[in-house]
């Protein structure tokens, strides 16, 4: 374990020294790795640790885009305090939805569709709001300051995004060797048998829907101020949801790492084959081979790719058999 | 309130929801015998939507017409796609079959989105703009052929799954995987014919509808959402309930339209979900499963 801290610090500082070395187009495919990857680190704490699928986690990037710059324009707040009134509306719609789907301790099916109809709703609803910008949705006006979360250039979204992402790992870090995240695994493992332990399951479920909304709200507040334009259907509709969830997918589910590999590996692949195919007329080709790659990953790696790279790292780290 | 109107709509909605019905009646005999969803239900009706589409632009034949090749060309898509993907994944823990049926629907999509771009696309045919007048009642000629033939095929499934061999191995297999493999049949393959007739049911809706609405690539996920709705108010993997389930679907998204701009229609049946989950989780003719 000593080791693998060690390779980590590493790997950080070279992630810290990085931005001396690349230009702004390639520091753009690193803060896109970053993003999708915390985005899919969020959505594991729900269904990688507890095993309820969310197919809507689109659902709190939209909350967490929309509070954010509502209150920057309305009222002039600054982002970075607005994205916590943005989760906070984000926890109290994910403890709804999860008070509907876990009452009944309803697994797989219903509580999928539960989760889309919501981002769906949340979609519609948007469209016809004035203030919301409805269906054409809100452009940010550039104003470059630290007070408006908005930069000139690649480089301080790079070390805002890594600060996402290893602020992720240590808080899902912390999660997993808790209390809570024993009981939230043992829900996964079995829900009944947890239940028939004592453990309260309606309770850590929703600590646990709280936790991965709250987190991809705070997404959402990087996602509008780097691409400065929402839009109701991007923002909430279906092709986000999937695109998340695909990452921690293929890299691992309900791994700690497992949701940064699928997006090392998949994230360029993405943003490489998407210039080049639209640049080709061929629009669309590049989420063919997207679900191309997620049914194989699937049908002949369904433990994730982080099997292949421990394998790999095994005489460097020498993971214990349990991690 | 205008009554006329009122009873314009109900008519619409309940002709309507007999396509919803079949629809979701595939979605609910898929879910009903391997206790999969199938997230490409709806990208599968809009590909059967587009083989009807160019049957009638290049030869020229009605989609009533071509209603049957349709359904055998989507059974095979179906069959094939469960036999290569869907077999594999049935053990697997209920997250990981999610995924792949989620790509598989965005593979057709984005596959039809390739190959006949992103336009909407409405074809000229001889009934589509015929109209029927019962008393102050203005019907359409093609969605009361499009509620009759689903009617009928839905008649036809059932009759199908009680009566014939195969339907009742298909039922033997729902009831007990490790039964009916005792018993001798050959349980992939039954899976593989359960998930093809559910998409060439499927198929056979999609084919009604092309005549009432425009196709476009993007049209799908709508309506595998819809057909969820459907089931599960009906209550999962109860076929009769698709259907009732279907009826009430149209009729409500039919009538919302008195109140809120149609754009919204859909909002209506997210907030039927929402109630049915709150109060009868199991569907309105669900019993315990």
């Amino acid at each position: 374990m000593k080791r693998l801290y060690l390779l980590l610090a590493a790997v950080f500082v070279i992630l810290i020294l990085l931005p001396l070395f690349l230009d702004n187009y390639a520091l753009g495919i690193f803060v896109m790795i970053f993003f999708w990857a915390y985005v899919g680190q969020s959505w594991n704490v729900l269904t990688g640790y507890t095993g309820h699928i969310s197919l809507g986690h689109a659902l709190y990037i939209g909350i967490g885009a929309y509070a954010t710059t509502f209150l920057a324009q309305t009222f002039g707040l600054t982002p970075w305090v607005g994205m916590f009134l943005g989760g906070v509306i984000a926890v109290a719609i994910a403890l709804f939805l999860g008070f509907l789907g876990f009452r009944f301790g309803l697994r797989g099916v219903y509580f999928v569709i539960m989760t889309i109809a919501f981002a769906e709703l949340t979609r519609l609803a948007v469209s016809h709001i004035e203030a919301l910008g409805s269906f054409t949705g809100i452009f940010l006006d550039f104003n470059p300051s630290f007070y408006n979360f908005q930069f000139r250039g690649n480089i301080p979204y790079y070390y805002i995004a890594l600060g996402y992402v290893v602020a992720s790992l240590i808080a899902v870090r912390v999660l997993e060797v808790s209390k809570v995240g024993r009981f939230i695994v043992a829900i996964r493992e079995d829900e009944e048998a947890a239940q028939a332990l004592g453990v309260n399951t309606f309770k850590y479920n929703m600590i646990a829907i709280a936790i991965s909304a709250f987190m991809t709200s705070l997404a959402g507040a990087f996602y509008a101020n780097y691409i400065f334009y929402l839009h109701p259907n991007s923002l909430f509709g279906m092709s986000m949801s999937i695109e998340l969830i695909l990452r921690p997918i293929v890299g691992g589910l309900g791994t700690l790492f497992g949701p940064i590999i699928g997006s090392i590996i998949l994230t360029p692949l993405s943003e490489i084959s998407r210039a080049y195919f639209a640049k080709g007329g061929l629009e669309g080709l590049h989420l063919i081979l997207y679900g191309v790659v997620a049914i194989l990953v699937v049908l002949f790696m369904p433990k994730g790719i982080i099997v292949y790279v421990k394998r790999a790292l095994n005489p460097i780290i020498k993971f214990s058999k349990e991690t | 309130m205008d009554s006329d109107l009122a009873l314009q709509l109900i008519i619409q909605g309940i002709l309507l929801g007999g396509i919803y019905g079949l629809i979701a009646l595939g979605l609910s005999l898929i879910f009903g015998v391997m206790g999969v969803i199938n997230f490409a239900h709806g990208q599968m009706m809009v590909m059967a939507m587009y083989v009807s589409y160019w049957i009638f632009v290049l030869l020229g034949l009605d989609p009533y017409l071509s209603l049957v090749i349709v359904a055998a060309v989507i059974f095979v898509l179906g069959y094939l796609i469960q036999a290569t993907v869907v077999n594999r994944i049935l053990d697997y823990p209920e997250a990981m079959q999610v995924l792949p049926l989620v790509s598989m629907g965005l593979i057709l999509e984005n596959f039809a989105l390739l190959l006949w771009g992103p336009d909407y696309r409405s074809p000229q045919t001889a009934l589509g703009l015929e109209t029927l007048w019962v008393g102050p009642v203005m019907i359409d000629v093609s969605r009361l052929i499009a509620f009759v033939l689903a009617i009928l095929i839905t008649v036809f499934i059932f009759i199908f799954l009680k009566k014939s061999n195969i339907g009742k191995c298909i039922r033997a297999a729902s009831d007990n995987r490790t039964g009916a493999i005792l018993v001798g049949i050959n349980v992939n393959r039954i899976y593989n014919t359960s998930f093809a007739l559910g998409a060439a049911t499927t198929a056979a809706a999609g084919v009604l509808l092309l005549p009432l609405m425009p196709l476009s690539p993007h049209l799908g996920h709508d309506f595998t959402l819809t057909a969820f709705i459907v089931v599960i108010l009906g209550g999962m993997g109860n076929l009769l309930g698709a259907l009732v389930g279907g009826l009430i679907l149209g009729v409500a998204e039919s009538v919302s339209t008195l109140f809120l701009p149609a754009t919204l229609k859909h909002a209506v049946s997210f907030s039927i979900l929402i109630i049915i989950m709150l109060f009868r989780p199991q569907g309105l003719l669900g019993g315990k499963k």
